[in-house]
């Protein structure tokens, strides 16, 4: 295909030309960008919990204000939710994945330190491990005569002088200690060390207030909690049972105590899926914005497409007449539109680029991965060529005895 | 001659009914996607105290005695230096915030308990926020000081109890203690939620949070000490608290508001504010280098970045939206009006100006735009829906006013105008004689 006839023609388009390449220049920069923030809000929304989500139910109650035998009432309640029947295992928690409220404290490697080295999370509660599902991958669990009672830790500085131990993420540990085995480390929090005696594979922090990366900055201390510190069960059964298992929890803890308030009862599928609704809703709305972007794109081209046949309709007859094939006027409308989508689609790389750059400064995203360029390219080039198809069609139907009219 | 022009542009645009409709579509959807993004943006980042929030002020320091010194100190203070500040009245007006929650026992039966938010707070909060009554008032200061069993409850929590009405003198129970309704606010969604602005800025831009409706109990300070004191919700702590009691807790658990109404209190007001930290520090109390801050309301939602940064990413994302939507517009006008060339040349020759003909093609563009801003007024209503669909905080609040309905027309006015202006300076550029001979 001959391409100087083409730029010689275009270039009586200058204007008209310039509008296009301008037009899938931003559609080509915008769409690179919104399918690249659509993964990241995917990837994020995939986050590995460390515990087995599709096992969990999860149920707030608040007891009334009566706290003298806070601990003999929540061993009760647990007690009664063991014997429901599906039920695996059952925690009374400080606190549980994806429900944006968190206990955190810093860390220190060294007592001594000023500044904490970082800020990690902290999980109570009697058998939590076992019932979140979460793998410990070195060392060993908490043992049964490990556990104090939290009431009595907050009020005693000397009994809290007797928690010692710690279970922690294999994320903090390679932040903490880079390249080398967490287990057997000790950790300081405030002045009080504590021994690193089991590693989990992972388990998520319940607010990501400090950014993602530190999403799995968690610790698990031998602590037991009563209805008086705590208000969340957290329940493991089949995910077949889930529904069933908590219907009969509520009604189990609220047989326990009719004054008690039941705040909330949910899957931990269901509570995920609150959490990151946010992002679903972006990356809904990103999607959205793509489409209609590309269409409007489309529909310019097809617009200004049309046009050009129109108006070249004597040409393309004196050319038929000359004894260009249709195939060769179809092929002369693709290859035009093939050069502007091309010049556009470089332009909007360059966009692409600067748009990532202010993205970065402004709102903390990664780098725009080379990948999405092609991706961008082919997809603008593909909807170019859809788009010019019934236009350039409709040139060369154009019979050559249109050459022969009205000159 | 405007409705001559005018008859002109409808039988033009009658003429190619798909090109006049892409044209219209475009700038339909590009306003639409705009207009929404931008009354969403304008909602959220308005002032929440319009005409009062240049003299409210919010006093800082770091009240930590623990070996980690922070940067910025953090954003609520301890109780004791909050309520020394509060009680030195130095301020205009003065109040402390604390939120938490609450059991609360309806008086009526059949209602069953459920856990409702409480800001425990002091009478200047309400005259100082400009926070709109339907019925009774404030406690007065006075019964305050005596830790008095009365509350403000609001408009939403006096529906769901008493059915809106009157309830001045009703009874509630909080945690077991009865204690007497004597306000009931109007209708008050401040937004963001000012007072509540506290580590927002940790938050990544994910503040849409901040944008909830007030609490629904007002509780004298002494009074939810009395009966509340350790459920406090938000906090950080530097030391382990003995008991969880506010007051004595080595925490930062309140907020402190001041009113300065002139520029001379608020400097003095910065000066005391140093000179009560130096005591403190003198006096042992505190013993991290001072590290006063006051920032006006306007300054402390810059710094806790109240407006989500989502909210931010689609105004920009709508605009770039809008931009090719006029680009495509351009496109189309040029192929449009260029394509009469031979109708405008019989025009010029029968002496019509370039300016009549610029003049006859705007107001085609005009037209569009007209038609482009109703269909973008009809977009932007289905987007404003389909945002309050959305489980965000400020879903109830998203809502079309005049200004911004005023706005989406006179956009999409414009766009076209400036669509139309270039299509039609070469249009009217058309020179006759060529097009003539070519008839």
């Amino acid at each position: 295909m001959d391409i100087l006839p083409i730029l010689s023609t275009l270039r009586r388009h200058k204007i008209t030309a310039l509008l296009l390449v301008l037009e899938i220049a931003l559609t080509c920069a915008i769409v690179c960008n919104a399918v690249f923030l659509i993964n990241q809000r995917l990837e994020r929304m995939k986050m590995a919990s460390g515990v087995a989500e599709h096992e969990l139910v999860q149920i707030q109650a608040f007891g009334i204000g009566d706290t003298a035998d806070a601990k003999a009432h929540a061993q009760e309640d647990l007690t009664a939710l063991r014997q429901i029947p599906g039920v695996k295992s059952v925690a009374l928690v400080n606190q549980v994945p994806f429900t944006n409220s968190s206990w955190n404290t810093s860390v220190k490697l060294d007592p001594k330190q000023n500044q904490a080295t970082l800020n990690a999370t902290q999980y109570f509660g009697e058998n939590l491990l076992q019932t979140f599902g979460t793998r410990l991958v070195a060392g060993r669990d908490f043992a049964p005569d490990e556990y104090l009672d939290m009431r009595l830790v907050a009020r005693d500085e000397k009994l809290a002088k007797k928690v010692v131990s710690v279970i922690i993420t294999r994320d903090l540990g390679q932040k903490l200690w880079p390249g080398q085995s967490a287990l057997g480390k000790t950790l300081y929090l405030g002045g009080d060390p504590m021994r690193v005696v089991g590693v989990v594979a992972g388990l998520i922090r319940p607010s990501l207030f400090g950014g993602d990366a530190t999403a799995q900055w968690s610790m698990v201390f031998p602590l037991r909690m009563d209805s008086d510190n705590a208000s969340r069960y957290v329940i493991r059964t089949a995910p077949q049972d889930r529904e069933r298992v908590l219907a009969a929890a509520a009604a189990t803890l609220r047989k326990n105590d009719p004054h008690r308030i039941i705040l909330e009862k949910k899957t931990l599928d269901d509570i995920r899926a609150d959490f990151f609704q946010d992002d679903r809703a972006m990356a809904g709305l990103l999607a959205g914005v793509c489409i209609a972007l590309l269409v409007v794109t489309a529909l310019g081209i097809v617009g200004l497409g049309s046009f050009w046949v129109a108006q070249r309709r004597r040409t393309i007859g004196v050319r038929r007449a000359l004894g260009a094939t249709r195939g060769s006027i179809l092929r002369y409308f693709q290859t035009e539109n093939f050069l502007l989508a091309t010049i556009g689609i470089a332009l909007g790389m360059v966009l692409a680029y600067g748009i990532n750059l202010f993205l970065m400064l402004h709102y903390e995203l990664p780098r725009l991965p080379a990948y999405y360029f092609p991706i961008g390219a082919i997809a603008l080039w593909l909807i170019g060529q859809v788009a010019v198809l019934g236009p350039a069609m409709r040139a060369a139907a154009v019979p050559p005895v249109v050459a022969t009219r009205s000159v | 001659m405007f409705g001559y022009y005018f008859d002109l542009a409808m039988r033009s645009l009658k003429r190619n009914k798909v090109l006049t409709g892409l044209m219209v579509l475009a700038i339909a959807v590009g306003i639409g996607a705009s207009m929404t993004t931008l009354t969403v943006m304008y909602l959220l980042s308005g002032d929440p105290l319009p005409g009062k929030s240049a003299r409210i002020y919010y006093p800082q320091l770091d009240p930590e005695t623990g070996a980690d010194v922070r940067k910025n100190p953090a954003d609520l203070l301890d109780y004791i230096s909050a309520h020394d500040l509060w009680q030195s009245g130095k301020a205009d007006r003065q109040t402390m915030v604390v939120f938490g929650s609450i059991k609360l026992q309806p008086g009526l039966a059949g209602q069953s308990p459920f856990m409702a938010d409480t800001l425990a707070t002091t009478s200047d909060f309400f005259p100082m926020f400009d926070v709109p009554f339907r019925y009774g008032g404030a406690w007065n200061a006075a019964d305050e000081a005596r830790g008095v069993r009365q509350v403000v409850i609001s408009d939403v929590l006096n529906q769901r109890l008493f059915g809106g009405a009157n309830s001045v003198g009703r009874t509630i129970v909080l945690n077991g203690t009865g204690v007497q309704v004597v306000g009931v606010l109007d209708h008050w969604r401040p937004r963001p939620l000012f007072y509540m602005l506290v580590g927002a800025r940790y938050s990544g831009g994910d503040t849409g949070g901040y944008y909830v409706r007030p609490q629904d109990v007002f509780l004298p300070m002494p009074t939810a000490l009395d009966i509340n004191a350790g459920n406090f919700g938000w906090f950080s702590c530097w030391g382990k608290p003995d008991r969880m009691d506010l007051r004595n807790a080595p925490c930062e658990s309140v907020g402190l508001w001041v009113q300065l109404d002139t520029a001379a209190k608020a400097a003095a007001y910065r000066r005391y504010l140093d000179a009560y930290d130096a005591q403190q520090r003198a006096l042992g109390r505190l013993s991290h280098p001072a590290n006063t801050r006051m920032m006006s309301l306007h300054e402390w939602m810059a710094y806790q970045n109240a407006v989500p940064s989502d909210v931010k990413l689609q105004t920009w994302l709508a605009f770039g939206f809008l931009l090719v939507c006029l680009f495509n517009t351009v496109g189309l006008l040029l192929a449009k009006f260029l394509r009469r060339s031979g109708e405008i040349g019989v025009r010029r020759a029968l002496g019509a100006t370039r300016g009549a003909i610029f003049a006859q093609c705007l107001a085609e563009a005009g037209v569009i735009g007209l038609l482009g801003g109703v269909g973008g007024l009809l977009l932007t209503l289905l987007g404003l829906w389909l945002v309050r669909q959305q489980p965000v905080a400020y879903a109830d609040v998203v809502a079309l006013n005049v200004p911004m309905l005023l706005l989406t027309i006179l956009l999409a006015v414009a766009a076209s105008l400036l669509a139309g202006a270039f299509p039609a300076l070469r249009a009217s550029r058309v020179p006759p004689a060529l097009q003539l001979k070519t008839l």
